[in-house]
């Protein structure tokens, strides 16, 4: 799972003027309506059809990562937390399995920084986040310093194309 | 924490939960997808985007769209900006970082004093590192003398990246 997502991950995909005006509009949202594809199709210049396969193109080639309903992590009552590990080069690769092992760690970043290994873990419930940070430490041997978010600021949709 | 689950589980019950369930994988592609979920479900469609509705409005839905993968469309710069600023002002800086342009995910976070001083972070994207670094400069300049002092962590490999799973979603 690890080793593909990185290559895969990091191609770019040539897009055409029609697939950038769908990524653009789709991170706007999504009508919730009797038809929705023909409706956003007819704000974009195209028909309902094209626009189904140029969505389901667009997830083949993991231009578009998701497509549907984003839920709030907390509020449907899970727990959610960023936490950082600072491991010895010659530990890496031992402590990334370690910690990628942990099904609750959704995201693992390598990063350029003293802190070097950055990990999203979402868990069934809030008091769970403690006893897998714990888990972690365990197995890795390596102090995480745990960062929850204290405050979530506004952000609009980015990544215009 | 506790409160909030229990606040939550008056406003979801078992039929928005199966609505979540059937709709964690994506939307279906097909003309009349509320209609298809509703059907799957043995639901009424009206009933669905009822539901769909109320629970974007109480913000369990943030919001139905897409998620692009940043790297894929030419944002090869990714950088975890980072700042130590007055607490006191954590929450106005805040918003007006997280309103720029190219800013992703900002959020106010525990400092580990001495080891990591900073308490607002704000994803920066770019095509590349240096546009990205161009950014956190303009960031800095816009915050001015609030910010004691600030970083930018840059990803160098994607060790695991797994969609966020529905508690219970897993079957």
């Amino acid at each position: 799972m690890s080793t593909q997502a990185s290559c895969r991950d990091s191609e770019a995909v040539a897009l055409d003027a029609l697939d950038k005006r769908i990524v653009n509009r789709l991170q706007e949202g999504f009508p919730i309506s009797d038809c929705p594809y023909a409706k956003v199709a007819a704000e974009l210049g195209t028909d309902e059809a094209t626009l189904m396969a140029r969505i389901d193109a667009l997830l083949d080639t993991g231009v578009l990562t998701r497509f549907g309903p984003l839920y709030h992590a907390e509020q449907l009552g899970g727990g959610l937390t960023l936490a950082a590990l600072s491991v010895l080069p010659e530990n890496f690769e031992r402590v990334a399995a370690q910690v990628n092992a942990f099904p609750e760690v959704a995201h693992n970043y390598a990063r350029d920084h003293e802190l070097n290994m950055w990990f999203v873990l979402a868990t069934e419930t809030p008091e769970r986040i403690q006893q897998v940070l714990q888990a972690i430490e365990q197995a890795t041997g390596y102090n995480v310093y745990n960062m929850p978010k204290k405050e979530e600021f506004f952000v609009g949709l980015k990544f215009k194309v | 924490m506790a409160a909030v689950f229990e606040a939550l589980c008056e406003t979801i019950d078992a039929t928005d939960r199966r609505i979540i369930l059937a709709t964690q994988a994506g939307l279906p592609r097909v003309p009349r997808p509320y209609q298809q979920l509703a059907e799957d479900l043995g639901l009424s469609a009206d009933d669905v985007m009822a539901r769909l509705q109320r629970m974007q409005r109480d913000g369990i839905i943030r919001r139905i769209g897409a998620v692009p993968n940043h790297y894929k469309l030419g944002f090869k710069g990714n950088g975890m900006s980072v700042w130590d600023v007055p607490d006191a002002a954590v929450r106005e800086l805040g918003q007006l970082i997280g309103a720029l342009d190219d800013v992703t995910h900002c959020y106010h976070r525990p400092r580990h004093l001495p080891h990591w001083p900073y308490n607002l972070f704000a994803m920066v994207h770019g095509r590349d590192r240096a546009e990205v670094q161009m950014k956190v400069a303009r960031i800095a300049d816009l915050l001015g003398d609030a910010v004691r002092s600030h970083d930018v962590l840059f990803s160098t490999r994607i060790l695991k990246k797994t969609g966020l799973r529905l508690p219970g979603g897993d079957n």
